[in-house]
């Protein structure tokens, strides 16, 4: 048993008076592949916003691939972690949006090589190269020239995808990638997101109102509510026979909202 | 008729001078409109403090004073500068105060969601203000940049009172020689408003060819 790439230990998070976590400890796994549900405002999404660095823990520590990800370890004592140390540890993460956030003065292939060449140091041609390798896997290849303003929403998030991808993260996060698209264009990001699972060691962490695709994808599901993990569980256990009181309200409604399970 | 070509003549040097100075001013309220625009937003309290003094003290002080002081005050501070440095350093420093809130209100103009790309792609500070921020920041400045850039066209007038052969120096010249006041008067403010029509006319080009691809959809 190898040890975790996420050890999360008791972090609290605050907006104003709202406590969105508390407390909340879990552990993740090389190669595992977890799907987050619950309701609006439990916490899921904050969690994927903490392991980015895009939001600050109020206490708690975190861990990734066995390092500190907000403190720093000097002559023994644990200091907050400063820009360098953050930028290091961001390496080894990268994150999907429900929005895409595409950088739109950019062409498709530049959004994906802007950061390998600025970050990394890569030479454009090797940039390039690789870029192309990654749209070609996300079907976007032939839109390699254009504007992200020319694309469907689907396929700016495929795009998205390869943007993250450029930067061979250990872990992805996924935050509700599907939830802005309409319907008929949900089933292309979600292929990709097969293939990425299936096709790569990576360790992946998914937001998703798509009960279905949670259950195929996922090696364990994560039921939050009130900034705690209510329930945990194989697929199978938590869609087909959960425990939790609040578990089994939160699938009954989202089926009456029309999720398939 | 041979003397009013002479006179036009004149006039024709006056308005290259405005030119040199508009030219020259904007290129000096450009850099200052960046360094006080980024410095409004830099982390650092001295840093923040000094770009908000310099723009409150130009924004509220008159631009005659400031190129009187220029002119007149430097010198006894031994800096003493040509009429057309002390018109470009007025006008530049002036003109840069205005402008420097348009960077800033423009870079804070782009969205969060831009600045969190920039993060989870790792993308450092300056890279991503270099690269993400401010290119889409540009587009948003260029309209009031190109007001900016004809306020300090006219305002180049206030030169002629420290003897700068300008536009408007030149009118005057023209005046008191014929006795005309009709013809000198009527002539710039003809071509004042020409050079402010070619400003506006190259701010929207240059608006056109950047913002071409960006549709302002949600990308």
């Amino acid at each position: 048993m190898s040890a975790p790439i996420i050890k999360i230990d008791a972090i609290s998070k605050s907006f104003g008076t709202f406590k969105v976590l508390d407390g909340l400890s879990m552990q993740v796994m090389p190669r595992e592949k977890l799907a987050l549900i619950g309701p609006s405002g439990s916490g899921k999404t904050t969690i994927l916003r903490i392991l980015m660095t895009l939001e600050r823990i109020d206490s708690g520590h975190i861990q990734i691939d066995g390092e500190q990800l907000y403190h720093m370890e000097r002559n023994g004592q644990l200091l907050p972690a400063d820009e360098r140390h953050l930028a290091r540890m961001r390496q080894k993460i990268g994150m999907v949006f429900q929005l895409f956030n595409l950088f739109p003065h950019k062409s498709v292939i530049d959004n994906v090589t802007l950061a390998p060449i600025l970050t990394k140091g890569m030479p454009r041609a090797a940039a390039e190269k690789r870029a192309m390798e990654l749209l070609d896997m996300v079907g976007m290849a032939d839109k390699a020239k254009a504007m992200p303003a020319q694309l469907s929403g689907g396929q700016k998030q495929r795009v998205a995808i390869a943007r993250a991808l450029a930067l061979q993260p250990r872990i992805m996060l996924f935050d509700e990638v599907t939830s802005a698209l309409d319907p008929e264009l949900v089933e292309e990001v979600l292929n990709v997101l097969w293939r990425l699972c299936s096709e790569t060691d990576m360790t992946m962490l998914l937001v998703t109102h798509e009960m279905g695709f949670a259950h195929d994808f996922a090696d364990r599901v994560l039921f939050f509510d009130r900034g705690k993990i209510v329930e945990e569980g194989k697929p199978d256990e938590i869609f087909r026979n959960p425990k939790q009181e609040r578990t089994q309200a939160f699938l009954k409604k989202i089926i009456a909202a029309g999720h398939r399970v | 008729m041979t003397q009013w070509s002479g006179y036009f003549g004149l006039i024709l040097q006056g308005a290259l001078v405005t030119i040199e100075l508009t030219l020259m001013g904007s290129v000096l309220a450009l850099i200052m409109a960046f360094l006080a625009g980024l410095g409004r937003l830099s982390r650092f309290f001295a840093i923040r403090a000094l770009a908000t003094t310099y723009i409150e003290f130009f924004r509220g002080t008159s631009i005659f004073v400031q190129l009187f002081w220029a002119y007149f005050v430097l010198p006894f501070v031994g800096i003493s500068l040509t009429p057309l440095q002390a018109g470009v350093l007025a006008l530049g420093l002036n003109v840069g105060a205005y402008a420097a809130e348009v960077v800033r209100g423009a870079i804070q103009s782009i969205g969060r969601e831009q600045y969190e790309a920039c993060t989870a792609v790792n993308l450092g500070r300056w890279q991503a203000m270099r690269h993400v921020i401010l290119p889409q920041a540009l587009l948003v400045m260029l309209p009031t940049f190109g007001n900016n850039a004809i306020e300090l066209l006219k305002a180049t007038a206030v030169v002629s009172l420290i003897s700068l052969t300008d536009l408007t120096f030149q009118a005057q010249v023209v005046r008191s020689q014929t006795g005309n006041t009709l013809v000198p008067f009527t002539t710039i403010l003809v071509i004042y408003f020409g050079l402010a029509l070619i400003i506006s006319w190259g701010v929207r080009s240059l608006e056109r060819r950047m913002a071409r691809g960006l549709d302002g959809v949600r990308v």
